[in-house]
């Protein structure tokens, strides 16, 4: 029997024992009478297991096992954006061209249009030294996109030809001196990152537009961020906004695991949204890996190396991309339940010894870079975590916290009062404040580190108070600290609350973030003057204009309003002194 | 029918049967075991391979034994779907239950069912309405949403589904539901308490039923709601129909999957339960939702019951991963002797933002149901620490939030079993009435806009 192709000996859910061909690790091989796509994953003696990426019922032992050669790679180039893929790389789109809205098997589907022709516009010329990841050109993907065509790692030389022009991916647009062929489209390898030139610290931060993540735990560009939390809490609602609203130029999102409706979700609803950054539709910017919890268990493995080479591809422009991976738990399971089927020696809680190095090479393939062409680009990554019943003492978010810079930790108890964004301000951090004061003080204002040291410092103090509270009632607090508590209420309910849902309060520009924090300061602040002048405490809160400062946030044109309305706030405050 | 009747059984283990065979067999094959009484018992290949084959029997492997005839019939499950399931009541291996005669197929469909693309999937954005408030106002329900009852031993959520059953209709629209009732474990009493319903309110004739009672076999229930939903399926997207399906209880169904895994050795993840139940799971939750191009939906109601009345427990925790959201029954309010017993707090409905507001329900409905959730949370902690402090250290605020959490429970939450509320007058006018108990100032969650226009005595008029 030649080596290139062998039998099936066994087969046990997603995975296929084969004999009788002697593969590469992580080689693409094709099972069975369908040839259904799989990966290897282990040799075993003579036998080889494989991941099957398909369903697998009805396969037979015996039926044939056939080499590739090639490794699970992903196909880059233009047609990346707007599309929404399955775990290895098949748009759904043409998926359901072949086989309508059920997902059946056997069907291959190339990840870029192979025929399509793109306007490839040359920015080198002939007698340019170029080395793997110079630009040699750009094509216009989408209307705020330009893709940058880039010679791909691993070759160089000088141009001996290049030409602009309407071509499709696969053809050559340049020739280097040596005779190599340079077509828009290359392939990568999932499972290896792509290379950099160098890693850069993080001094940027990625503006979400979400009041809680960009004022209190803000993520930089480059950065990493995970999102535990039990079901319902708003792991999903959190990753959406940020693909929505962040200030990236690319985003990739994969839904590993999760609800078929959530992708569908996002699909109908980008083409609509404009981003706040460019005034187009979000869509142009996105890419979506889906592999929903019904469809095969290894392809959820594979989704997340798919996503992350392709947001490595784009940083490799010179763009800030940010990825979204919702619920890494769920890929972690896959990698479980592979596991447990390969009879494997389980670590904690039956998932592989390796988990945890797995989870810290994906959060690895973050970052700012410079590039190979020389450009300043980045990945920042938001996992979301989805711990068994709400505790984050197991391995996956354990696995995660020790790598992420960022923790927003959602809380089933905030959820359940519709206090959202639901995340703990007690217990979530960022590490990144200290790298990204400098840009706050130049790009907002010079004061904004020490607004926030505020905000928090209330918030902490509040958490005190309500201890004593719980035992004695807030009436018997001395009266600067029931000011205190209301203080912090207006913080909880003004500021932190932000409804995703709402059209206006969806999104806050972070400049307006800084005003809201002041006014909630300048409350307290003449709160507390006209106490000593005498007012009573119902006296200040109850003023009419605080009411509308903080109503005023769900409508339209705030930005400009707020500080009208703080100075009648203010006003109305000083009034409360003169009536007592 | 054709194949060869094997005689190679070495180990019998729990709900498993390995043998040894020399033809190859496929993977999820449907298998025949002739017992040397007559008796047929049916299975599903596990794992294949040239030397061994495992198959689970889903009637219990009870007198199999080494001389036990084993036949592959060289297919996976499938049911016998046609139009003509609705009106029958079939058993929970899909054999006619009710006396009847054996289905006359339109086709013959895989149970295990195929993933909907999610590119071809259409959002579910239609409001159901219950005519329940705490469902309507809360966690509002939309046709093709999954959407689970987690509930506990000794509680009425069969009242609730039936209930909810009978009243769920989209407004302005005739179309009527469909119901697909698939019963997994449940007592007989159970079942007839079902049926009897169904049938006094002639639902039944407009009903297929799937039973796997308490004394049926407990490893066919893992195929019982795959029968359940594969009707469903066909029904829905081959007939325009908008299919409801009820089926109780998920806790059985799993403790069947745990069963399976035990037998198997396989290494345990939470409390015994499969590592990979979370997928086995999904792949029925998954099949609710609108496609597009097709005019039928399916919604889901699963009901479980959580052990222990804890919601951490891996059935209702790995279920709430998956559905979209859920109704929680709350044993406190079911003591308190009021009925729907829904705690709206930990419940939840994802699709309800799609399926609400101008056009769908009333432009406030959002509003309202966010300052119910907020006021009724605020008044419940309340009552921890009025029981520690008393009322006499409340301010005036906090001594209105308590007064509110009493009457929502009393006046929203309570209904009769056949109250059906409109969602404007019956429900949200109700909470506006409610809410004037509460002053205006405190009502943050509120748009001013709707205040004007809806707040009972502080609207402009
Ligand atoms: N920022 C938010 N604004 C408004 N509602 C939210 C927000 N975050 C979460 N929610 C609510 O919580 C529900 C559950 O959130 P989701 O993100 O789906 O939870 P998870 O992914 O953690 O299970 C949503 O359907 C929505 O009703
Ligand atoms: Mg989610």
């Amino acid at each position: 029997m030649s080596e290139e192709s062998g039998l099936i000996y066994r087969i046990s859910g997603p995975v296929v024992t084969a004999v009788g061909i002697s593969p590469r690790m992580y080689e693409v091989v094709r099972v069975g009478d369908e040839g259904l796509m799989g990966e290897v994953i282990e040799l075993h003696g003579d036998q080889s297991v494989i991941q099957v990426y398909e369903e697998t019922s009805g396969i037979k032992p015996g039926e044939p096992v056939v080499r590739t050669g090639q490794t699970l790679s992903v196909k880059l180039g233009p047609g990346l954006l707007t599309q929404i893929y399955d775990g290895i790389q098949r748009p759904l789109e043409a998926l359901e061209e072949t086989m309508g809205v059920f997902i059946t098997r056997g069907v291959d589907a190339d990840g870029l249009d192979l025929t399509k022709k793109w306007e490839f516009n040359a920015t080198a010329s002939a007698g340019d030294e170029v080395s793997g990841g110079s630009v040699i050109g750009f094509v216009q993907e989408t209307e705020t996109v330009e893709h940058k065509i880039m010679i791909p790692p691993g070759h160089s030389g000088k141009i001996a030809s290049i030409e602009s022009g309407e071509f499709d991916i696969t053809t050559s647009v340049c020739t280097l001196e040596d005779g190599t062929e340079i077509a828009m489209m290359q392939e990568w390898p999932v499972r290896t990152p792509r290379p950099f030139k160098q890693k850069n610290a993080p001094d940027v931060p990625l503006i979400t537009g979400q009041r809680i993540l960009d004022f209190l735990f803000p993520l930089a560009k480059g950065g990493t961020a995970g999102i535990p939390g039990p079901f319902g809490a708003g792991k999903t609602v959190t990753q959406q906004q940020l693909a929505r609203w962040s200030d990236a130029q690319i985003v990739v999102y994969i839904g590993c695991g999760e609800r078929g409706n959530e992708m569908t979700e996002v699909l109908t609803e980008f083409p609509h949204l404009t981003d706040p950054n460019t005034g187009k539709p979000l869509m142009n910017r996105t890419t979506m890996i889906a592999n929903t919890s019904n469809m095969p268990v290894a392809a959820r493995e594979a989704s997340v190396y798919t996503g992350i080479t392709i947001a490595e591809y784009f940083r490799d422009m010179g763009y800030d991309v940010a990825l979204m991976a919702d619920s890494t738990s769920r890929w972690a399971e896959a990698m479980r339940e592979i596991s447990s089927r390969l009879e494997e020696m389980p670590g904690e809680e039956g998932y592989p010894a390796y988990l945890s190095s797995r989870l810290a090479e994906f959060y690895e393939r973050a970052g700012r870079v410079q590039t190979l062409g020389g450009d300043d680009g980045s990945v920042s990554v938001i996992g979301a975590v989805s711990p068994p019943g709400g505790d984050i003492s197991e391995p996956v978010s354990q696995g995660t916290l020790r790598i992420v810079k960022v923790f927003w930790g959602l809380d089933a108890g905030l959820a359940r009062q519709r206090h959202f964004p639901a995340i703990n301000w007690l217990s979530s951090y960022s590490l990144y404040p200290q790298a990204l004061d400098q840009w706050y003080r130049d790009n907002i204002a010079s004061d904004f580190p020490e607004v926030r040291t505020k905000i928090s410092s209330l918030l902490q103090v509040e958490a005190e108070l309500q201890e004593i509270v719980q035992l004695v009632g807030s009436d018997a607090l001395p009266m600067d600290q029931q000011l205190t508590l209301e203080v912090a209420r207006m913080i909880r309910e003004f500021f932190l609350q932000q409804n995703a849902f709402h059209d206006v309060d969806t999104f806050s520009q972070l400049g307006l973030q800084y005003e809201m924090a002041k006014a909630i300061l300048a409350f307290q602040e003449e709160s507390e003057k006209a106490m000593a002048g005498g007012a009573g405490l119902e006296d200040v809160v109850n003023v009419p204009a605080r009411t509308d400062l903080m109503r005023g946030r769900f409508e339209e044109g705030y930005a400009e309003r707020i500080g009208e309305l703080l100075g009648e706030m203010s006003k109305q405050i000083a009034e409360t002194m003169e009536d007592n | 029918m054709s194949g060869k009747e094997y005689r190679t059984i070495t180990d019998v283990k729990g709900p498993l049967v390995f043998l040894e065979k020399t033809e190859p067999v496929a993977y999820n094959e449907i298998v025949q075991l002739r017992l040397s009484d007559g008796t047929m018992k049916n299975g599903q290949v596990l794992d294949t391979s040239d030397d061994k084959v495992i198959v689970q029997v889903f009637e219990g492997t009870e007198s199999v034994d080494r001389q036990t005839g084993v036949k592959f019939l060289g297919d996976v499950f499938r049911l016998p779907v046609s139009k003509g399931l609705i009106g029958r009541i079939l058993d929970g291996a899909g054999k006619p239950r009710d006396g009847g005669p054996e289905i006359v197929a339109e086709d013959m469909a895989d149970i295990i069912g195929a993933a909907i693309n999610p590119y071809s999937r259409e959002s579910p954005e239609q409001f159901i309405q219950t005519g329940i408030s705490a469902i309507d106002a809360c966690t509002s329900l939309v046709r093709g949403q999954k959407l689970p009852i987690f509930s506990a031993s000794g509680l009425p959520h069969n009242d609730i589904a039936l209930q909810i059953a009978r009243q769920a209709r989209l407004v302005g629209s005739d179309d009527d539901f469909v119901v697909v009732f698939c019963a997994m474990g449940i007592t007989a009493e159970e079942y007839n308490f079902f049926v009897q319903d169904l049938e006094r309110t002639g639902a039944l004739e407009n009903a297929a039923l799937f039973v796997n009672l308490a004394d049926d076999p407990a490893v066919e229930r893992l195929i019982t709601p795959r029968l359940a939903l594969t009707a469903a399926e066909y029904l829905a997207f081959e007939h325009d129909y908008h299919v409801l399906v009820i089926y109780t209880d998920m806790t059985n169904y799993c403790e069947s999957l745990r069963q399976i895994g035990a037998a198997r050795e396989e290494v345990p993840g939470r409390r015994g339960y499969p590592g990979y139940m979370y997928t086995d799971l999904a792949m029925m939750y998954e099949r609710a939702g609108m496609v597009k191009g097709k005019k039928g939906s399916i919604t889901q109601f699963p009901i479980l019951t959580m052990p222990g009345d804890d919601i951490t427990h891996p059935i209702p925790d790995l279920s709430g991963y998956i559905t979209e959201g859920q109704i929680v029954i709350s044993r406190e309010l079911h003591q308190k002797g009021i009925y729907p017993p829904i705690n709206v707090l930990p419940s939840l409905s994802r699709l309800m933002n799609a399926g609400i507001g101008e056009g769908k329900t009333r432009e406030d409905h959002k509003s309202v149901s966010d300052q119910l959730y907020a006021a009724y949370a605020g008044g419940r902690e309340l009552r921890g620490l009025v029981a520690i402090v008393g009322e006499d250290a409340l301010n005036e605020r906090d001594l209105q939030l308590l007064k509110f959490a009493d009457i929502f429970e009393d006046q929203f939450l309570r209904q009769s079993r056949d109250e059906d509320r409109s969602i404007d007058e019956g429900t949200l006018d109700l909470a506006w009435n409610l809410l004037t108990n509460i002053d205006t100032k405190y009502l943050v969650r509120l748009d001013q806009k709707w205040i004007d226009k809806y707040h009972p005595t502080e609207k402009n008029s």
